[in-house]
Formats: C-alpha cells, structure tokens, sequence
C-alpha cells in the first residue's frame, strides 16, 4: 500500500483498514493513539500494553468541516476540497476518535448515523486513516465486477 | 483562608498593534499599579504568563516584564498553561502571598499575534499531537469548536440563530468596553451572512486572535488595610484543576478521548469539574452568582459554559438566552465585557483580563456595562491540554 503518514497508527490488511491502539493487559483500558509504557488510568499500575485493532464501525458523536485550507504542516490540493472531519464513537469501547471523512460532506452526515473505517491519501501522496459510508469500501472493491 | 485581594487592575486595549507583547504588558502592568496606588519598587513578587509565539522572551515573561519596568530585586515566576496561564499566574502569585512569603505581587499577561487562524508551532514535529492534527486532519481549532456546536445542535435543538444571537449580546455589551477591539454593534442577520468557517460555525461566530496585556496587583488582607483600601475586591477561589480519566469530551487538540471500557466517565466532565471546585473553594453555588466571564471561543461554547456554570440544566442555555436571561439587565448577565467575541484571544492575557472585568464589575465602575448590584462574579476557561481556570471574587 501507499505509505501511511504515520506508523502503527492504522493498518490495511487484506484491503480493510483498521486503526491500531493499545490495551492495557491489567485493566483492559484501550488507547488510540497507540500509548506504550505505562497506562494512564490512575487506578492501574500496568506498564503492558499490547497492540490491538479497533472496531472498524461507530457512531457519529459530532462533524464539521474546514471551509477554509487549514494553514501548514497541512498539505492543500489544488483547487482546496473542505475537509470533512468526523469524531465516531467506536462501538464498545467508549472512545471518540477523529478522522477525516471520505466521499461525504457535511451535508450527509448526522449526528448518530453509523460510519466505518476506510483509508484515503492527503494531498502530498500518504494514506491517512478515514471515516466513510459503511460498506462503501467493499462496494468500490466489488465494483469492478458488477 | 486568610484573604487575598484585588488592589489593583489593569489593561492595555486588545487589537492588532504589531507591536512587541513587552510593550503592553509594561504599559498594563502600569496601569494596574496606579489602579493600586502602589509604586513598582513596592512589588516584592513578579508573575509572568508565558506567549509562546514570541520567542525567548515570552518563554521568561515574568523576568521580561520585570527587567522592562526596571529590575528592582523581585521574585519572579513565569508559567505556561495555554488559555489557562493567566489564572496559573494568578494562583501562584496568592499561593505566595497566603504562604506569608510575600504582600504584593504583580501578575501580567501580554501576547502579539499574527494575522489568522492558529498555526501550530514550525518545524516539523511528528511527536507533537498539536502539529499532528494538523498535519494528519487539517483540524483547526475552529474545527472543534464546530464540533460541539453541531453535537448542541443535534442534542438540544439549538439552532444557528441562537448561536448568532450570543454574537448580538456579547457585541453589544462590548460597544460600552473601552478595552475591547471590536467595538460595533452587529444583527443576527450580518452574523448569519458571514462566511462558514467550521459547518455550522461562521467567521462571526468565531472569536479572533489579538494583541492585548493584561495585570492585576494582589495583596494580602492586611497588607490592603494598612494600604488604607477600603473594602477591595477579594479572590474567593481560583480553581485550576485538572480533568478526570477517563475524558470523554474530544478536546482540542487530541485525536480521541480516553476510553471508558475499564473505568466510567467522571461524575463531572471537565468544564463542569472546572466550575464545580470554584463553587466549592468559595462555599457558594451558581444562584449566588452575579454575573459571569466565560470563554467564547465561540458562540455556541458560550452555551455549554452556561450549562457547565449550573446556570441552568444541561440543554436549556439557549433557553436562557431566548429569554434575555443572560444579557445585561437579565437575571444572570453572562460577558458583561464583551466576552472574547469583543476582544478576540490574547492567550497569556485573556484570563487575566477575565479578572479585570470582574474587579471593575464588582467595585461598581463598569459604566454603561455595569451589571447592577453585582456582589459575586465568576470568570471561567479551560486551556489546552488539561488546564482549568476559574476564579471566583466578591465585593
Ligand atoms: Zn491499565
């Protein structure tokens, strides 16, 4: 795959993506972005935290966009598309995560509605992880030959 | 507690000067030294609050402004805390003063701007989650404002025209501040036909960045007496804490809140928390209130302040502000000021002058912005990365 912009963030395997965070082996905490060391629940002192996959789908907690290109290190495309943001709730593990939003506006989403994890490039050429219509990953796949 | 006060307070006006932050806080901290009718050389305790966008200088800014009014042998501090600086400057400084080690200290934020949205610091910094979110998201800080915003929307049933309608109030309460940059009156309609920055938040929904100083001299009780102040103005609480994990707010500027699979979310969210150890510190609640400064980054977190404030119950804060509640002359004035939508955010100095309004509120010399009878007054923020701000003063 095209190089991710950050590493051990996310991953692609098999054409899904899935974000990568870390669960604490002593109170089954989970942290995205992925924490290593120690836990950061002050009731636990576990210090072994193990990579593991985040559900793929959540809710919409809340989204907006950037009207505007945002200023640098963020890299615009020429002509500048808003960026659609989203933060999804994933489902059982109580954490809000923030991503861009592939292929929807602002104008599609609700507050509530499920979305999944995809992948897309940002401007200068590196995968970031995003959020997209549920399925729509697996309906590009199968596009091909339907 | 023994008691420490307000003796004196202090501004430089906020706008886009282009001049070095030094000179505001200088000319603020004079101000606010006359206010007290107190000498510089009578100041034994310095506190800075740090600008980070002003190089060495504002990473020292209470030896800055220390050596500008001319070194005369102070104590110093200077501290960081985003948002939040200028009411760290002010516990550190009352720390001080109730731990017996000094009677007067002087606290002073300034910060020099550059035009537009807030840019993380250059370079290119990957271990960073401020530079992250940029880079990775594009996320400004307007972005997540527009979050809670839409998530108000969704759950509460506000609408734009609420959010547009905080602008009205907050500019109008603003046009009688001598210190605030944006002096004109505005119509719900001109704040609906500016520009989207953020869905569903416009540019005047939005509070803009600005030069401004900001200073206050504090002192102990006793120290006022033999000063011959009658009656000063006296800090009830500063409140500075912390969140409680797990957070499940997303704020600016982390890409995830804290998972709540092992550990329930806390009886508080943090804003609420913020206000909540005010109340305590104070032994007073939100009905005891007058008037209150809180944070408008944007229109519609001046919302959720209300709600976190326990004005009124969660949900109901456009309520309060359909029914004028909020507004000068209204049951419980909220940005008598101005609020940032009249300054725009000076960092280092806005808590500070936060303080300022509530003084001059509450020795009853905010002329045509005066909240009337105000006894109790309660300013309130929340800086990056886990910084509370609250300070409660009395009449
Ligand atoms: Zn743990």
């Amino acid at each position: 795959m095209t190089a991710p912009v950050i590493n051990g963030w996310f991953t692609v395997d098999g054409g899904t993506a899935h974000l990568l965070g870390t669960r604490c082996a002593d109170c089954r905490t989970v942290y995205f972005p992925p924490r290593t060391g120690f836990c950061r629940n002050p009731y636990c002192d576990g210090e072994d935290l193990a990579e593991t996959r985040l559900p793929r789908r959540g809710t919409v907690w809340s989204y907006t966009n950037s009207c505007y290109p945002p200023p640098a290190p963020f890299v615009t495309a020429d002509p500048y598309v808003p960026v659609t943001l989203a933060a999804v709730e994933l489902a059982g593990t109580g954490i809000v995560v923030l991503g861009q939003v592939k292929d929807l506006t602002v104008d599609d989403l609700r507050v509530g509605m499920e979305l999944e994890l995809t992948t897309g490039p940002l401007a200068d050429g590196p995968l970031v992880w995003m959020w997209g219509a549920p399925g729509a990953t697996a309906e590009r796949q199968n596009g091909e030959s339907s | 507690m023994s008691d420490v006060v307000i003796l004196g307070a202090g501004m430089h006006p906020w706008g886009k000067w282009g001049r070095p932050f030094v000179e505001y806080g200088v000319a603020a901290a004079r101000a606010a030294l006359r206010d007290a009718g107190l000498e510089w050389t009578d100041v034994r305790f310095v506190v800075g609050a740090d600008t980070i966008r002003n190089g060495y200088p504002g990473f020292v800014a209470g030896a800055t402004f220390a050596q500008a009014m001319g070194w005369n042998g102070a104590r110093i501090a200077s501290c960081y805390a985003a948002c939040a600086s200028g009411a760290q400057a002010l516990d550190i400084a009352r720390t001080r003063i109730l731990a017996g080690l000094c009677d007067v200290a002087l606290v002073v934020g300034a910060d020099s701007t550059p035009k537009g949205f807030f840019a993380p610091v250059g370079g290119d910094r990957p271990d960073d989650p401020d530079w992250l979110r940029f880079r990775l998201l594009g996320a400004t800080n307007p972005a997540y404002f527009a979050l809670y915003a839409r998530r108000r929307m969704a759950l509460y049933g506000d609408t734009a025209e609420d959010f547009a309608a905080v602008k009205v109030k907050n500019a109008l309460a603003g046009s009688a501040n001598e210190n605030a940059r944006y002096r004109k009156t505005v119509t719900a309609a001109q704040v609906l036909a500016s520009p989207l920055v953020a869905d569903p938040l416009r540019l005047m929904d939005i509070c803009a960045t600005s030069d401004g100083g900001a200073a206050l001299v504090l002192a102990s009780a006793e120290f006022a007496r033999r000063h011959g102040a009658s009656r000063p103005v006296r800090l009830a609480a500063v409140s500075t804490v912390t969140p409680s994990f797990p957070s499940t707010v997303l704020e600016l500027p982390d890409f995830a809140t804290d998972s709540t699979a092992a550990v329930p979310p806390p009886e508080r969210p943090f804003r609420a928390a913020i206000a909540h150890a005010a109340y305590e510190e104070a032994a007073l609640g939100p009905d005891d209130l007058s008037f209150a400064e809180v944070y408008d980054l944007s229109t519609a977190l001046e919302l959720d302040w209300v709600e976190d404030l326990g004005l009124c119950a969660r949900g109901e804060a456009a309520k309060l502000l359909r029914a004028g509640d909020t507004a000068l002359g209204g049951r419980i004035p909220v940005n008598p000021s101005g609020g940032l939508a009249s300054f725009g955010e000076a960092v280092p100095a806005q808590a500070i002058a936060q303080v300022c309004e509530l003084t001059w509120q509450l020795r009853g010399v905010a002329g045509a912005r005066q909240v009337e009878g105000a006894r109790i007054g309660l300013a309130i923020n929340q800086g990056l990365f886990g910084h509370g701000s609250s300070i409660i003063a009395t009449s």
